[in-house]
């Protein structure tokens, strides 16, 4: 496919060009020197090798990527898809169907509110609405200081706890607003 | 290569196995309604137009991934299927954002037949209204994304006829939408060849040229079929 064939600015020059005259090569020039020392970048290479760079091993990659870069950032995605040979679209749409990729970088901590139906029933509406408020960010967004992250969850197995919420991949349950509130000032104060 | 023989709506079809009952209908000369079947690209069965009825099965079956069997006898118009195909199609209406009459393709438009062969006049589901965005990025195409039904007729023709690759689906659910590149303006994708094979399989007037307007998109879907079948056959003269 003729994706692969298109060197573009990000990946392109795995040799450093000798005439670096123009901003352009230069600047990426950097990147992939950069990109070479990477440790990041070399577990991903690892982890695609032992796939045997099959493209079925494409969430597998991902997941990788995310767990080691924190989001998949476009440099990542183009990354994968050269390694894979994979058109970018593909890895993109892959990449945006689940919810456990992130495209964004996320905040310093995370705070996911359970929306499944037992702690629907239990007011996790509301406690999310009260938490928007407090934070002034919507649902899925960060704060613009990169502290935290607001998310929501369809059902994190804890319905007994209902509505639980998970600061940090800690788990609380019968959760109040105020509660809640609390917590999250606790863990931006660590 | 083995045939089997089957009936459909009545009429005797004999038809190498492996086909599926869409090509089997074609040979036997009987219009099976379909949006996201284009011949000469793979099948997804994706916009359930094409269900049929097959004797001896209580589920409907879509005609463009369905295997033919011996023995096998279709239906492919019945009141319950009518139902069905009307339903799916103001589905369709009400999640994008169709207004026919200021579409490029207008009077030239799949998904306007097929509303009109199903006799749907108006959807018994509220329209959705979504926000969605339009790109004109390129030099001389353009994609409105109101008008896409998500057949994926695009992604199919790109990958599996251009090798391009350029389309593909990407988010979920309502947000569900098709892609150029990494989500990149439509004209900053390496990939394009600006060949316009995506713009002939367009249904509707989702993917269209910049200089046409209102009902001046004239599709050529019979010239994809004849460069597949070229491809195959080894006949280049139409």
């Amino acid at each position: 496919m003729s994706v692969q064939n298109q060197p573009t600015a990000t990946v392109a020059p795995e040799k450093p060009q000798k005439s670096a005259s123009d901003n352009k090569s230069k600047k990426s020039d950097n990147k992939s020197k950069k990109k070479e020392s990477d440790r990041r970048y070399k577990a991903l290479d690892m982890t695609m090798k032992r796939h045997h760079y099959e493209a079925d091993a494409l969430i597998e990659v991902l997941h990788k990527a995310q767990d080691t870069f924190g989001y998949l950032e476009e440099d990542v995605l183009r990354h994968v898809a050269k390694g894979l040979k994979l058109p970018l679209s593909r890895v993109y749409g892959v990449a945006t169907f689940y919810h456990l990729f992130s495209l964004k970088p996320g905040g310093e901590h995370t705070c996911v509110v359970c929306l499944g139906t037992a702690c629907h029933v239990k007011g996790a509406s509301e406690l999310l609405a009260d938490l928007e408020a407090e934070l002034g960010i919507k649902v899925g967004e960060t704060t613009s200081d990169g502290k935290i992250s607001l998310l929501g969850a369809r059902c994190i197995g804890t319905c007994g706890l209902a509505p639980a919420i998970v600061i940090d991949e800690v788990v609380s349950g019968k959760q109040t607003s105020e509660e809640t509130i609390k917590q999250i000032k606790d863990a931006l104060a660590q | 290569m083995s045939v089997v023989t089957l009936k459909i709506d009545g009429v005797d079809v004999a038809i190498a196995a492996g086909s599926s009952v869409m090509q089997a209908a074609q040979e036997a000369s009987v219009e099976i309604p379909r949006l996201c079947y284009l011949e000469g690209l793979s099948t997804v069965g994706s916009c359930r137009l094409c269900v049929v009825e097959i004797a001896g099965i209580n589920k409907l079956l879509p005609a463009c991934t369905t295997e033919v069997r011996e023995g096998m006898d279709v239906t492919t118009q019945s009141p319950k299927l009518q139902d069905y195909r009307r339903m799916v199609l103001e589905l369709l209406f009400g999640e994008g954002n169709h207004v026919c009459a200021i579409c490029v393709a207008n009077g030239n438009c799949e998904l306007q037949d097929m509303a009109i062969a199903v006799g749907m006049d108006h959807s018994r589901f509220p329209y959705r209204f979504p926000d969605r965005k339009a790109d004109l990025s390129h030099t001389q195409f353009g994609i409105d994304h109101n008008r896409c039904i998500l057949c994926t007729r695009c992604v199919r023709v790109c990958d599996e006829i251009e090798g391009a690759h350029v389309w593909d689906v990407s988010q979920r659910g309502e947000f569900c939408h098709i892609t150029s590149g990494l989500d990149q303006p439509w004209g900053d994708v390496d990939a394009c060849t600006a060949c316009g094979k995506c713009v002939d399989a367009c249904p509707t007037g989702a993917i269209f040229r910049k200089n046409d307007t209102t009902g001046e998109k004239v599709g050529d879907r019979e010239k994809l079929e004849f460069l597949v079948k070229a491809r195959e056959n080894r006949e280049w003269v139409r």
